[in-house]
C-alpha cells in the first residue's frame, strides 16, 4: 500500500486547517455582531452633528470656517487610507489599496502631491512600500474603535489643510453594505460639501458662547473627526464580514478537499488488496 | 403636552440618554447655564462636569458626567455633544505630533519593513506554488 500513509497524513492536516478556518469563522461572526452594532451606535452622533453644522453652515454667521470654503486651485491632496490589521479577510484590502493606489496615479498624472494617512496595519505597510508620504498612521486598533487613539492621526491631516499645505482630504474605506456585500469608497472630507450637509429650515442664526470662531472650531473638528470614526466603524463591520466569508469558502473547499482524497485513498486501498488476491490466486494455480 | 423639551446626550462611540426633560443644568464654559424649555437658540462647548436633566415625569433629577464636547440648544430640543476621549488644546497637539513622530520613525524604518513584506510576498508564493503542484499531483492520481 504505498503512498496510503502520505495521503492519510495530509488528511489529517487538511481536517486540522479546516477546524482553524471553521473557529476563524465563527469568532468573525460573533465579531461581526458586535461591530454592527458599534457602527449603528455611532450613527446618532454623526446625524446630530451633521444637523448642526448643517444650520451652521447656513447660519447668518460672520465667520466662514476654512473646512467649508472650496479652494480654486488644488495643488496637494491628502488621502486617508481605512484598512485593516490582520489579513485573512478576502479582497478586503486588496480592494480599498488598489482603489487608492489608482486615484493616486491619476492625481500623480495630474501634477499633485499627495500626503497619506494610514489607520490599520495593511494599508500602512503597503503605502510604505508604495514610497508614499506617509504623514500619520493607526496602527493597532483592535476591534474595538476609539476616537482616543484616531484623534493625532486625523489631526496631522486637519492641520495640514487649515495651514494651506493640501488643499483636499479623500478618505478611502470598505464601506458596509450587508453581511455579503462591502464596496471600496473614496469620499472627499474636505472641504465639507454643502449638499452632504442639507438645508436647514429656516434662516436663523444662535447665540454663540464664548464666542462663534472657537464653536465653530471646534464643531467642524469634532464633524470632520465624526466622518473618520464612523468610516472607521464601518471597516470594521466590514472587515469582519469579510472574513466571515472568507472563512467559511475555505472551510468549504477544505471539506471538498478531504473528501477528494478520500477517494484517492480508499481506490488506493482496494487496488493494493486486488493486487494481494490476484497475487495468491496467481500463486495458488501455479503450485496446483 | 406640558412644557417639556427633549434632550439626547450622544457621543461618537455610543448613545447615552434621551428623554422629555423639565429643566436642563449644564457646564458651560462661560458657567453653569440653565435651560428651560423654548430657550433661544444657542450653542456652546461644555467643559467636563455634571449635566443635571430634571426629568417631565420623574421627582428626581438624572446626572450624567461629561467630559467635554458642544451644547446645542433650539427650542424644542436640546443636543449634547459629548466628547469621549479627553480634550484640550495641547492635549491635542501632542497626540498630533506624537503621530507625526511616529511616521517620521517609520520613514526612516521603512528597509526593515520593506524586509518584512518582501520575506511575506516570498511565502505568500511559496505557498501558492505548493498548492499548485497538490493539484497536478492529484490530477494524475
Amino acid at each position: 500500500m504505498a503512498g496510503s500513509k502520505e495521503i492519510r497524513t495530509k488528511i489529517k492536516s487538511v481536517e486540522n486547517t479546516r477546524k482553524i478556518t471553521k473557529a476563524m469563522e465563527m469568532v468573525a461572526a460573533s465579531k461581526m455582531r458586535k461591530a454592527q452594532d458599534r457602527m449603528r451606535a455611532s450613527r446618532p452622533y454623526a446625524e446630530k452633528i451633521r444637523n448642526v453644522a448643517a444650520h451652521l453652515s447656513f447660519a447668518n454667521s460672520e465667520y466662514k470656517h476654512p473646512f467649508l470654503i472650496k479652494r480654486d486651485v488644488v495643488k496637494n491632496v491628502g488621502l486617508i487610507v481605512l484598512s485593516s490589521d490582520k489579513g485573512l479577510c478576502g479582497g478586503l484590502n486588496t480592494n480599498v489599496l488598489r482603489m487608492s493606489i489608482n486615484q493616486m496615479k491619476t492625481w500623480e498624472t495630474e501634477g499633485k502631491k499627495i500626503a497619506v494617512t494610514a489607520i490599520g496595519n495593511k494599508g500602512f505597510s503597503f503605502m510604505n512600500r508604495m514610497s508614499a508620504d506617509v504623514k500619520s498612521h493607526v496602527i493597532g486598533l483592535g476591534d474595538v474603535p476609539h476616537m482616543e487613539t484616531l484623534i493625532g492621526a486625523i489631526k496631522v491631516m486637519l492641520d495640514a489643510y487649515t495651514s494651506g499645505e493640501i488643499d483636499q482630504v479623500y478618505i478611502c474605506y470598505t464601506k458596509f453594505i450587508n453581511t455579503m456585500k462591502q464596496e471600496p469608497t473614496m469620499e472627499m472630507l474636505l472641504p465639507l460639501s454643502g449638499e452632504k450637509l442639507g438645508s436647514p429650515n429656516g434662516s436663523w442664526d444662535y447665540i454663540y458662547e464664548p464666542d462663534a470662531v472657537l464653536v465653530i472650531d471646534q464643531l467642524m473638528t469634532r464633524y470632520t473627526e465624526s466622518l473618520v470614526y464612523n468610516a472607521v466603524a464601518e471597516n470594521m463591520a466590514s472587515e469582519q464580514s469579510s472574513r466571515m466569508v472568507a472563512m467559511k469558502s475555505a472551510s468549504d473547499n477544505a471539506k471538498e478537499v478531504i473528501a477528494d482524497l478520500k477517494l484517492v485513498y480508499n481506490k488506493a486501498r482496494q487496488a493494493a488488496i486486488t493486487k494481494e488476491i490476484s497475487e495468491i490466486v496467481g500463486g495458488a494455480a501455479a503450485v496446483s | 403636552m406640558a412644557n417639556t423639551v427633549h434632550i439626547d446626550v450622544v457621543s461618537a462611540e455610543a448613545s447615552i440618554f434621551s428623554g422629555e426633560a423639565e429643566f436642563v443644568v449644564a457646564p458651560a464654559v462661560a458657567g453653569e447655564v440653565g435651560i428651560y424649555p423654548n430657550h433661544a437658540p444657542m450653542i456652546t462647548s461644555i467643559k467636563p462636569g455634571a449635566l443635571r436633566i430634571q426629568l417631565a415625569d420623574a421627582a428626581e433629577e438624572v446626572v450624567i458626567f461629561i467630559s467635554s464636547g458642544l451644547l446645542e440648544v433650539q427650542p424644542g430640543m436640546i443636543t449634547v455633544l459629548a466628547d469621549t476621549a479627553i480634550r484640550g488644546h495641547d492635549l491635542d497637539e501632542a497626540k498630533a505630533k506624537a503621530a507625526k513622530e511616529a511616521a517620521m520613525e517609520a520613514m526612516k524604518n521603512r528597509t526593515s519593513d520593506m524586509d518584512y513584506a518582501k520575506a511575506q510576498a516570498e511565502l505568500s508564493e511559496a505557498m501558492a506554488q505548493i498548492q499548485a503542484i497538490e493539484r497536478l499531483r492529484k490530477k494524475t492520481h
